[in-house]
């Protein structure tokens, strides 16, 4: 038995500590990092959704920002006040009045995004490997090029603006926590999931078992797009603001960084992944402008956090290429596997627990004593 | 059972299959022996549908399969063990037979088909939470034909199980071929390993660079001077 398996560690590292702390963001609403959290809960949902493809199908999408994008003004227009809309001139008449409940909006961002998916699946996941990804870095351009120069509805390069500020903690995390089953449902209970993972493993293997390539990867594409619509809505109704650029490579490569870093081949993964992009960036801002260290002055050092970020993501690869988590699913497990509610009630789990703790401080005794001896 | 009339494959633009035909009665075991490039694994992989024919047609039990995808042929009963054992090496040998399973929803069955796995090849029972890569390489290769078996498949296509193998480990995967072949099962085994494949088969079919040059019975095939010669080594 390990720290790691027990029920009582499970529930407080990963249930209860983070609901404590959501709860207090949530209270504290507007505050920097209470905004600051919101936007990990939606990248935590864009690099699990970008993982379903990346790492459990053995593709490599690179068009996450395209998807996002497509969500992100499926939603805005879906939600925005009629003001608002009437500053976009091509609407049609009965659209200007018609506005949807914010749960509808996001289902709708996310249908739309899998519609996306379904139109250049077909055509874009006959290719392999690398020209995968460049095709959907072609994907980016081409919606990019879209939102920019469409002028009746996405209202151009201008963007639209006075999006609802739907996205709170509540919202995001609970849109993230459904998703998050849906695809652990998926993934790892059942057949579905066991044969994408094969299709990855060994695809000539899986297709003679009967597993069919095409449906297979057709089918994780859109539902990973779907959720990327999604993350790309909330974070329009976190922004409140969104045009074609924000949208771009950057915000694609930022995804796909994530999901190295955390693992691709967990949702855990994704989970780490977009905590570290979230939050060490801001950690390492003071840096830039220069801060007090045990009374020595730094002097500025702008660009130092990509600096740093850079270094530590070339690190990681060199030294556990397969990201911080590997293939271990922890943390979804263990939010969503009935043994962990029921382990806290049992007596059993505690003395586990104070058996590990004899046995690692035993051998941190034993340890010191044989250096003593020597 | 299975009629392959008049087969023809090419990759890009080698034709690799210059019209191949065999057929494949109920309940043989067929092998099909032939050098390095001759077509054979081509050949098996038509069958199953990973790779399509330009010509000709493949009839399985009064159906054309020619056009059919390899689900649907797999769903049909006929399934592949393709060649160099491509388990799936990070996932347990437990796994590795639930996804054999993969057309096979019905969970009694499954059961019982892996208990029949286990029966047949004791040492995955006992491996059964270890990852599949661990396995030496005649144990991968059982677990590859239990893994296929676990779809209840009519006719198994086998694609050189003995390739990489021990002498010793041959036989027992061969013993294992034989006594499937006697409880029902069609076999279609492509070898390099002629000697073996001629003596466990009812019927063979000789293929040299795309064609079918020989067939006939295997004990006659064994004695015949030319395929001494050429595939058993002697004269």
């Amino acid at each position: 038995m390990k720290y790691r398996d027990n029920a009582a560690v499970r529930f407080v590292c990963f249930v209860l500590l983070p609901l404590i702390i959501l709860i207090y963001s949530a209270l504290n609403r507007g505050h920097y990092y209470s905004d600051l959290i919101c936007l990990f809960g939606i990248n935590l949902i864009l690099a699990a959704s970008l993982n379903l493809v990346n790492g459990f199908s053995g593709m490599f999408s690179m068009g996450h920002a395209a998807f996002m994008a497509v969500g992100a003004y499926t939603s805005a227009l879906l939600t925005i006040s009629e003001t608002q809309k009437a500053r976009i001139s091509g609407l049609p008449e009965w659209f200007q009045k018609f506005t949807l409940p914010f749960p509808l909006a996001l289902i709708c961002a996310g249908l739309v995004a899998a519609a996306l998916a379904l139109l250049i699946g077909f055509p874009v996941l006959r290719l392999k490997s690398h020209y995968l990804s460049v095709a959907t870095l072609g994907l980016i351009v081409i919606v990019r090029a879209f939102l920019d120069n469409e002028d009746q509805f996405t209202n151009g390069a201008r963007g639209i603006t006075g999006l609802p500020s739907y996205s709170t903690i509540f919202t995001v995390f609970l849109t993230g926590l459904i998703l998050l089953y849906v695809m652990y449902r998926l993934i790892r209970c059942s057949s579905y999931g066991r044969g994408l993972i094969a299709m990855r493993d060994d695809d000539v293997a899986a297709q003679t078992l009967g597993v069919r390539l095409v449906t297979k990867k057709i089918s994780i594409f859109c539902l990973s797009a779907f959720a990327a619509g999604i993350g790309g809505a909330l974070w329009g109704h976190l922004q409140t603001v969104i045009s074609g650029q924000f949208f771009y490579f950057t915000d694609s490569f930022n995804v796909v960084e994530m999901s190295i870093i955390g693992g691709m081949y967990s949702l855990s993964g994704g989970i780490v992944g977009a905590l570290v992009m979230t939050f060490l960036p801001e950690i390492l801002a003071p840096l830039e402008t220069g801060i007090m260290i045990g009374g020595i002055q730094l002097p500025e050092l702008y660009g130092a956090s990509n600096l740093i970020m850079a270094v530590l993501l070339i690190l990681l690869i060199i030294f556990r290429r397969q990201g911080i988590l590997g293939d271990s699913e922890i943390i979804v497990e263990s939010i969503f596997s009935k043994s962990t509610y029921t382990g806290i009630f049992k007596a059993e789990t505690y003395r586990n627990l104070a058996d590990i703790t004899k046995a690692k401080l035993a051998g941190l005794t034993g340890k010191s004593k044989k250096q003593e001896t020597k | 059972m299975l009629q392959i009339k008049d087969l023809n494959v090419k990759y890009d633009n080698i034709q690799v299959l210059h019209g191949i035909s065999m057929e494949i009665q109920d309940g043989e075991l067929v092998a099909l022996i032939g050098a390095n490039g001759a077509g054979k694994t081509t050949t098996l992989t038509t069958i199953s549908g990973v790779k399509r024919s330009f010509g000709g047609e493949i009839i399985y039990n009064g159906q054309n399969i020619t056009k059919a995808s390899t689900d649907e042929i797999v769903r049909l009963g006929v399934v592949q063990v393709p060649e160099g054992r491509q388990i799936f090496s990070k996932m347990t040998i437990e796994e590795n037979l639930i996804l054999g399973a993969y057309t096979e929803k019905n969970a009694a069955r499954q059961k019982e088909n892996m208990e029949r796995g286990f029966v047949m090849f004791p040492i995955l029972k006992e491996r059964r939470k270890q990852l599949a890569g661990t396995l030496s390489g005649g144990e991968q290769q059982m677990l590859a034909i239990a893994r296929a078996l676990m779809s209840n498949p009519k006719m198994l296509l086998l694609d050189e199980p003995s390739m990489g193998l021990s002498p010793l480990m041959t036989e027992q995967v061969f013993d294992a071929i034989c006594s499937l072949n006697k409880s029902g099962t069609t076999i279609l085994l492509v070898e390099q390993n002629a000697y073996d494949a001629l003596e466990i088969s009812g019927r063979a079919y000789v293929m040299e660079n795309g064609v079918i040059t020989r067939e006939g019975k295997s004990s006659d095939l064994m004695k015949d001077p030319a395929i001494k010669r050429a595939y058993l080594g002697g004269d």
